[in-house]
């Protein structure tokens, strides 16, 4: 049985190196045409598509021996996707990994962007869904590549009209549109809109994968990302009426967490590098207890 | 641009089907303000006619060229997909006969009057639902409508709220394809008496198939008539009505205009 | 206190070692072999070498014990593997004429040359469960053999040809190079090379349901089976240096030819089409399904309406893919509570706008009711 002998042996973070190659075409391209959908030659990743596949290669094509990376899903580091992620880097890159975002290089996440601000010289890498922001009103390829091409993106103002004239406001909460350096409109993956405005001018090289998709898109360091408005209704984020029970913060995302079943709820930092930090800093929450 | 300048100039234009004639090398000038129907029974070539002039179907032989804002005459062909795209949003529009194709049914009519609005850049939700708004009362749709789809609209509102949608953008030239095929006749005379004054209000280039020389009578100034792919007779609209030369144009005006 | 919940790489640790206790089973039993798995099972692991274009019964074998039967968790090991080896060269064309025969049913001919050959058909088998198998089974009677005459054996198609009664095999102009979906993104509209291959590691679920439509009239194609096969054919490579082809071993593959009758259009004359279907191993429910499949897409080429799923190229080719299908429907089983959070606060926000502007309207109605009263 050699055919079994073989199976082990795999390349350093799992992808051969034409591949990589391949892939880190994709992402210049996808660079130089900021919010540009590039098609790519997605490989089989032995993960289940829609669980980070196009991510995941996405890291592998630009991780080296130095890199420290750090994964998250919903914000946090020890959610049991981002485990096995970062695990498998681990085991096929044998990379250093760590939960700061400071410390991080790379940092691979899914439906957050962290709440410390990012650095020059950082790359957030997105695990994406559905990467054509024009799906639900088109489900055709064909047709919205030329919506892209000849940028007709009336339709995803019909949109948010229709929302302002249903609810009295825009009715998006996550994967909320942006249009990227003024030219291609791109869905942010699932994040929550109050992560939207992070990305505007960030220092840091944001780039997506939706592998099962096969899309890399990229929004380069210091590019504008506008979230699509309108002048009498612009653009706002959530807000939340209590701080972090943990670590007091105003000024970040809130995990809901039921308590008991009578209604008790509390509320926590889904960014748990940065609640945990809060509270080594002596930040204490209602529900907390100091460091 | 004056009025001595034509609109739109159509230049030997011709398209086939396979072996089959669509429309055989068709020239008309058209100029601004001016309604030109073209008439004929089903299958005569007509619609393929508009479709090619509108650029909705690409003409074998022949050309388009259309008189620009800045006043410069410039081929359809020599033109951009995205260039063609916007003239067809913005300085043209295209009723259908079936509303249907010309509307989004699932969207609120206050949408669909102001799409092509947001699709050349409107941004302020406030002036885009007061535009629509006064739109629908120009075609005569209850303003308490403005939410509601317009798969809640009977046909003749579907077909004014159809025409609202594409004049929101105050287009100089109007493609019309039977615009008031399948309404019940009192629903189509009020239809063609809004028609007239709008395209009278607006100054609007008009250019509108029909098989009903009745409509024809009231909306043009001159027509064409069409048999098999060619225009076998073109004149104004009262003379080729009232004094019609060509025998086959003879016959259509006596088997319908009894009236 | 409240704590965060902790500890995923305990759990998942944790889940790995109860999935192995569960996969080996009870322990007083036997561990299967591959062997086994492959001899035995072999439909099994001709699915799983078929949808994941990999023809190692060995390999295909290991996936099915380790994803302990799951066909599409096997695939999907298997395909996961396939994607780390380097393609070294594309074989020639497999010469199906002259393959060695095992099965072959023809529906549009009583006889034909080379003649009707059952084969391993659970077809004339009455369904009846059979508890001889349940214990120690008694050694199954030695089967007839014929000796393997190596003549060529006409195709159905070849038959029609010779009247000029059905089209050709069509072919790609000189420089055209066989796509490879494994290698290049989908890109539609698809050339019907690339879209087979998509048929051809689709999923047999999906493509028999999608099949069976058009037989029930979403895009009717007037199929018959002009042939099937099933057997062992030669797999060749050209080797530049040595100028001509070498065989690299035999492969069993079903191929089916499905003749669908087509009336003509401007650009054609009357005669019969073809939809073609070939998969790895025995299968021939896959490859029929892949064939009516195959015709229904090519309605564009022969000026047919495209009315029903079976026909759209975007829907079809987007969604046979069972291990993306998959993963993407799964991984709703992975949190979401950040989007959640957001909706949540939507939904709350909305509610209360409604609450109020009913409370509102209530109100206005008391105020005419007391009017009135007045």
């Amino acid at each position: 049985m050699s055919a079994i002998e073989g199976i082990a042996r795999t390349n350093f973070a799992y992808l051969d190196e034409q591949t990589k190659r391949m892939i880190r075409r994709a992402i210049l391209k996808a660079i130089a045409i900021p919010g540009y959908q590039v098609p790519f030659a997605s490989r089989e990743m032995p993960m289940p598509y829609g669980w980070g596949t196009g991510g995941v290669q996405v890291t592998a094509a630009i991780i080296g021996p130095e890199d420290r990376l750090k994964v998250i899903d919903q914000g946090a580091d020890d959610t049991t996707n981002a485990v096995s992620i970062r695990a498998f880097f681990e085991k096929v890159a044998n990379v250093a990994v760590t939960t700061h975002t400071r410390d991080a290089t790379i940092i691979q996440t899914r439906h957050r962007i962290p709440e410390a601000p990012l650095s020059e010289g950082q790359v957030l890498v997105y695990q994406v869904p559905i990467p054509e922001p024009l799906r639900f009103l088109e489900p055709r390829e064909t047709e919205t590549r030329m919506m892209h091409a000849l940028e007709e993106y009336g339709l995803m103002h019909v949109k948010l009209y229709e929302d302002i004239a249903r609810n009295g406001h825009i009715a998006t909460t996550y994967a909320y549109p942006v249009q990227v350096a003024g030219r291609y409109v791109m869905d942010p993956s699932p994040i929550p809109k109050f992560d939207n405005p992070k990305m505007d001018r960030s220092p840091a090289l944001q780039l997506f994968g939706a592998g099962r998709e096969k899309r890399i898109y990229a929004v380069p360091p210091f590019t504008e990302v506008k979230s699509l408005d309108f002048e009498d209704h612009p653009f706002t984020i959530q807000r939340f009426d209590k701080p972090c029970a943990l670590c007091g913060s105003t000024h970040s995302y809130l995990d809901e967490v039921v308590l008991d079943d009578r209604g008790g709820r509390m509320f926590v930092c889904s960014d748990t590098d940065f609640c945990e930090e809060r509270r080594e800093a002596g930040h204490v929450g209602p529900l907390g207890v100091p460091a | 641009m004056t009025a001595e300048q034509p609109l739109l100039k159509v230049s030997n234009l011709s398209r086939f089907y396979g072996g089959r004639i669509g429309c055989l090398d068709v020239s008309f000038d058209l100029w601004p303000g001016e309604v030109l129907a073209i008439v004929g029974e089903s299958g005569s070539g007509k619609t393929t006619l508009l479709n090619c002039v509108s650029s909705r179907l690409q003409a074998q032989a022949g050309r388009v060229e259309y008189r620009m804002r800045d006043g410069r005459l410039r081929a359809l062909s020599d033109m951009g997909e995205a260039e063609r795209r916007f003239l067809m949003r913005t300085d043209w529009g295209f009723v259908h006969q079936n509303p249907a194709d010309g509307l989004r049914m699932t969207v609120s009519a206050g949408a669909n009057v102001g799409e092509r609005l947001m699709a050349v850049g409107a941004r302020h939700y406030g002036h885009i639902r007061e535009t629509a708004v006064d739109w629908l009362q120009r075609v005569e749709i209850n303003t308490d409508r403005v939410d509601d789809p317009p798969r809640a609209f009977s046909g003749g509102m579907r077909q004014r709220l159809q025409i609202a949608r594409n004049l929101v953008t105050a287009p100089r030239l109007v493609f019309m394809d039977e615009p008031t095929g399948g309404l019940d006749v009192s629903v189509q005379a009020r239809l063609l008496d809004l028609l007239r004054g709008l395209v009278s209000d607006l100054g609007l280039a008009v250019i509108l198939v029909t098989h009903d020389l009745a409509v024809a009578r009231l909306l043009s100034h001159r027509m064409m008539v069409m048999k098999d792919g060619r225009v076998i007779e073109a004149g104004l609209t009262d003379r080729v009505l009232d004094d019609p030369r060509e025998p086959y144009t003879q016959l259509l005006v006596s088997s319908i205009l009894q009236v | 206190m409240y704590v965060a919940v902790k500890g995923g790489e305990t759990a998942i640790a944790e889940a790995h070692r109860l999935l192995a206790d569960r996969r080996r089973g009870p322990r007083d039993l036997p561990a299967l072999s591959l062997a086994q798995i492959a001899g035995q099972l072999s439909l099994a692991v001709d699915r799983v070498m078929a949808e994941a274009s990999l023809y190692d019964p060995i390999l295909a074998a290991l996936a099915v014990k380790q994803a302990r039967g799951d066909m599409i968790e096997a695939i999907f090991l298997l395909r996961a593997y396939r994607t780390t080896l380097p393609r070294l060269a594309i074989s020639q064309p497999l010469e199906t004429a002259a393959m060695q025969i095992e099965r072959r049913v023809s529906a549009t001919y009583k006889d034909l040359p080379g003649g009707q050959l059952l084969g391993p058909t659970f077809d004339y088998t009455h369904r009846l469960l059979d508890p001889d198998l349940a214990g120690e089974e008694a050694e199954p009677e030695t089967p007839a053999r014929r000796a393997v005459s190596g003549e060529k054996v006409m195709r159905v198609s070849d038959i029609l040809d010779g009247e000029g009664l059905v089209e050709g095999d069509g072919s790609f102009g000189p420089d055209h190079v066989a796509g490879d979906i494994t290698r290049e993104p989908l890109d539609f509209p698809m050339p019907r090379d690339t879209r087979l291959q998509v048929l051809a590691r689709g999923d047999e679920g999906f493509l028999l349901a999608l099949a069976y439509s058009t037989q029930r009239g979403y895009g009717r194609t007037h199929p018959f089976v002009g042939e099937i096969r099933i057997g062992l054919a030669d797999v060749e490579i050209e080797l530049p240096e040595l100028g001509f082809s070498v065989p690299l071993g035999r492969i069993r593959i079903t191929e089916c030819q499905m003749v669908n009758q087509f009336k003509g259009s401007a650009k054609e004359p009357p005669q019969f089409t073809r939809g073609y279907g070939l998969v790895f191993g025995q299968s021939e429910r896959k490859a029929m399904a892949m064939s009516l499949v195959d015709r229904a897409l090519r309605a564009d080429e022969f000026g047919e309406d495209i009315v029903a799923p079976a026909q759209d190229q975007e829907f079809v080719l987007s969604h046979a893919d069972n291990v993306q299908a998959t993963g993407f429907v799964e991984h709703l089983k992975l949190p979401h509570y950040v989007d959640f959070q957001a909706e949540l606060d939507l939904v709350r926000r909305m509610r209360a706008e409604y609450e109020a502007k009913r409370a509102g309207q209530a109100g206005d109605e008391d105020a005419i009711t007391s009017e009135a009263a007045q």
